[in-house]
């Protein structure tokens, strides 16, 4: 099964989103309200200076004498205290330590102006407000008429940008805390949708894997219960279509299995009858022993025939025994050649001692079959090897005939094909190599055909060797 | 030759197997269920009972421990190829022997031989293993001075076995042996034969002294 990455899954997604969302409304949240803050504060502050800067000067102005000399100047800056610096044409006061952040700009704009000019300067990284005026004369009919004595100033605004900043860290501590939180509710959300998701998957898988009866009972009324009620009835659909096609299928398996039972209990009969007919054969007239031995031959073609159908009948129900034993096969493929009178017919070629753990009456029903089938079909010599690895043992059937036509070897394991559809007689029951593949497959192994080059044909009998030694013993 | 009893539902298989029986040799008589064969076995044992499992009533295997439970008259049972249950449960009811449907008559006439033969070869006297004495001559067995009836396949395996003190028989062997059977014979029809052995010669069949199993390999007599 695959197994999402964790990166690409449903929740990662969904957490993501609502982290980014939470991040972004949060942040701009904070940073507007933290933005308009700083704009009061700074003007708060700064009207408060230049408010009391403007009185200061206003109630020093009338004092001094005009025009002023360095004295006056002098004077007047240690009266507005320090950081300031008055100017008079190119007379000036002895200078504060701040004077020089006062621009061209600044003092261009308040020689031609007659009112407060102000400045924000940042010098090292300290922010200042520069804040100028020009000293005007108020005669006492109310005129005014500038000095030309200008007053320059350097406040420091540390204070405001301190504060500016523990607003903005506030701000973002804010935003900060949003963000479990809001990973908390995308879990608690991505809950909620995955959780049938992934009922509705094992459901999916389990119906993939061939449990049928899988069903997810449908939670609420949105749209995954209307997905989970859809897949329920596809389940429900392909559920009864199966049983209906198994039913089928178990009743067609029954019948041949009934039908060769069946037939078993004449053939008993027939079978104890035939050996007396053949006794008494001899003493027959040719016509009536012929139809003796006819009788005779047909019988056992007919035994042999029951007999296979209802061994693939045991195949088809899963009811064919397999009894394991340590065998040495190359022996027991000799012994099996041996029994049957062909071991002048075959060249056998084995290894030393080759243990397996199969089923040796099962193992005799391959060879048996295999080379029953070589030496009918094909032709001399027959070769019958034998190997072996770590883990499978291989019975390699060749013969020298034709071999088998491309259009015939994806058959050949068929229950009842004949490769000449014009040969109805074989000795046969045509279920031998049908037999003979089931019998394999039973063992955990397989059993193929092809074409050797140059001719022939090749069945290949491969078995798992077994694992563990189990011997001989039962009791 | 011998006195067969062949039980046997179906009336055609019976009467077929009975004249092939017949010509080889054999007096046969038939049952047509199991009580009726049972009466028969009580009225005059035959030397041997053919045994379908399939029949109408009490049913073979039933059949095959009352004929067991009444004295040693051997049982040759007739089962359906490749049914393994009929096979083992069969065995452990106390047959001899088996032979698959349809049954061919010259098979199943060399099984009655072989399953009736008693003899394993030479009768040279007595043979004395701790408390079993066997007497190869009379072919009798008596464990600490009490005789044991054991079945002519019993018998025969013990008389097989006890020739070789100490020797280890593979099962193919024993089955070539004292059943006579060739290639690719049942080993469980020797694992049943030995189990049935033990219970009667043995004083802890458990833990047997005289038929002891060898793992892997089959079994031997002794040593004590």
């Amino acid at each position: 099964m695959t197994r999402w990455s964790w990166s690409r899954g449903l929740r990662a997604r969904l957490l993501a989103a609502f982290a980014l969302v939470t991040m972004a409304g949060a942040g701009a949240a904070a940073w507007s309200g933290a933005g308009s803050a700083r704009a009061a504060l700074v003007e708060a502050h700064e009207h408060q200076v230049t408010t009391s800067f403007a009185d200061q000067v206003r109630a020093v102005a009338p004092t001094l004498s005009y025009p002023p000399d360095q004295a006056t100047l002098d004077r007047l800056r240690t009266a507005l205290g320090a950081g300031t610096v008055v100017t008079y044409g190119s007379a000036r006061s002895a200078a504060g330590p701040g004077p020089d952040l006062v621009s061209a700009e600044l003092r261009g704009a308040v020689r031609e102006g007659d009112r407060l000019v102000t400045q924000r300067v940042l010098d090292a990284g300290t922010p200042w407000l520069v804040i100028g005026t020009p000293v005007v004369l108020t005669a006492p009919d109310g005129t005014r008429t500038p000095s030309g004595v200008e007053v320059y100033t350097v406040r420091d605004l540390t204070v405001v940008q301190e504060q500016v900043d523990r607003l903005a860290r506030s701000a973002l501590a804010t935003a900060a805390f949003a963000l479990p939180l809001a990973i908390v509710l995308a879990l608690l959300a991505a809950r909620t949708v995955l959780r049938p998701v992934r009922d509705l998957r094992d459901t999916a898988r389990r119906l993939a894997a061939g449990d049928l009866g899988a069903r997810t009972p449908p939670r609420g009324v949105d749209e995954l219960a209307q997905l989970t009620v859809t897949i329920n009835e596809m389940a429900q659909a392909v559920q009864t279509s199966m049983t209906a096609m198994h039913g089928m299928q178990s009743d067609a398996r029954r019948f041949v299995a009934d039908v060769s039972h069946e037939l078993r209990t004449p053939l008993s009969t027939l079978t104890a009858v035939m050996e007396v007919l053949a006794d008494t054969s001899a003493d027959m007239e040719p016509d009536a022993r012929e139809s003796a031995e006819l009788a005779i031959t047909e019988t056992r073609r007919l035994v042999r025939l029951v007999e296979d159908l209802m061994e693939v009948s045991r195949f088809d129900a899963g009811s064919a025994p397999l009894r394991l034993e340590q065998t040495d096969v190359p022996r027991a493929v000799r012994d099996s050649l041996a029994a049957r009178g062909w071991l002048d017919e075959v060249d056998l070629v084995t290894g030393e001692d080759v243990g397996a753990l199969v089923d040796p009456r099962r193992l005799d029903v391959v060879v048996a079959n295999l080379v029953a089938n070589a030496l009918r079909h094909g032709a001399p010599p027959v070769l019958v090897e034998v190997s072996a690895t770590d883990a499978e043992v291989t019975v390699e059937v060749t013969d020298h005939g034709p071999g088998l036509p491309p259009e015939v070897l994806p058959h050949v394991f068929d229950r009842f094909f004949k490769a000449d559809a014009a040969r109805v007689r074989t000795p046969g029951s045509g279920l031998g190599l049908a037999i003979a593949r089931e019998n394999a497959r039973l063992h955990g192994g397989d059993l193929t055909a092809d074409d050797v080059a140059g001719g022939g044909a090749r069945f290949v009998l491969r078995l798992p060797r077994g694992t563990a030694r189990r011997d001989l013993e039962r009791s | 030759m011998a006195s067969l009893l062949l039980i046997e539902d179906d009336p055609l298989v019976r009467r077929g197997l009975e004249l092939a029986l017949t010509r080889h040799g054999h007096q046969v008589r038939t049952a047509g269920t199991g009580e009726d064969g049972l009466r028969q076995l009580a009225a005059a044992p035959p030397d041997l009972v053919i045994l379908d499992l399939m029949l109408p009533g009490i049913d073979g295997f039933e059949v095959c421990r009352r004929v067991r439970a009444t004295g040693e008259v051997p049982v040759i049972m007739l089962t359906a190829r490749g049914d393994d249950f009929d096979v083992v449960a069969g065995l452990e009811a106390g047959a001899d022997d088996y032979v698959v449907k349809p049954a061919r008559p010259s098979v199943l006439d060399a099984r009655v031989r072989a399953v009736l033969r008693r003899t394993a070869g030479e009768t040279e006297g007595i043979r004395v293993h701790g408390d079993l004495r066997i007497d190869t001559g009379a072919l009798t067995v008596s464990v600490r001075g009490e005789p044991v009836a054991l079945t002519p396949t019993e018998l025969r395996l013990l008389l097989t076995i006890s020739r070789a003190p100490n020797r280890v028989f593979g099962r193919q062997q024993l089955l070539e042996e004292v059943w006579e059977h060739g290639y690719l014979g049942d080993s469980r029809l020797v694992d049943n034969c030995v189990q049935r052995l033990r219970t009667k010669i043995e004083t802890d069949p458990a833990a047997p002294e005289h038929v002891q199993t060898v793992r892997g390999f089959g079994y031997r007599f002794g040593p004590l």
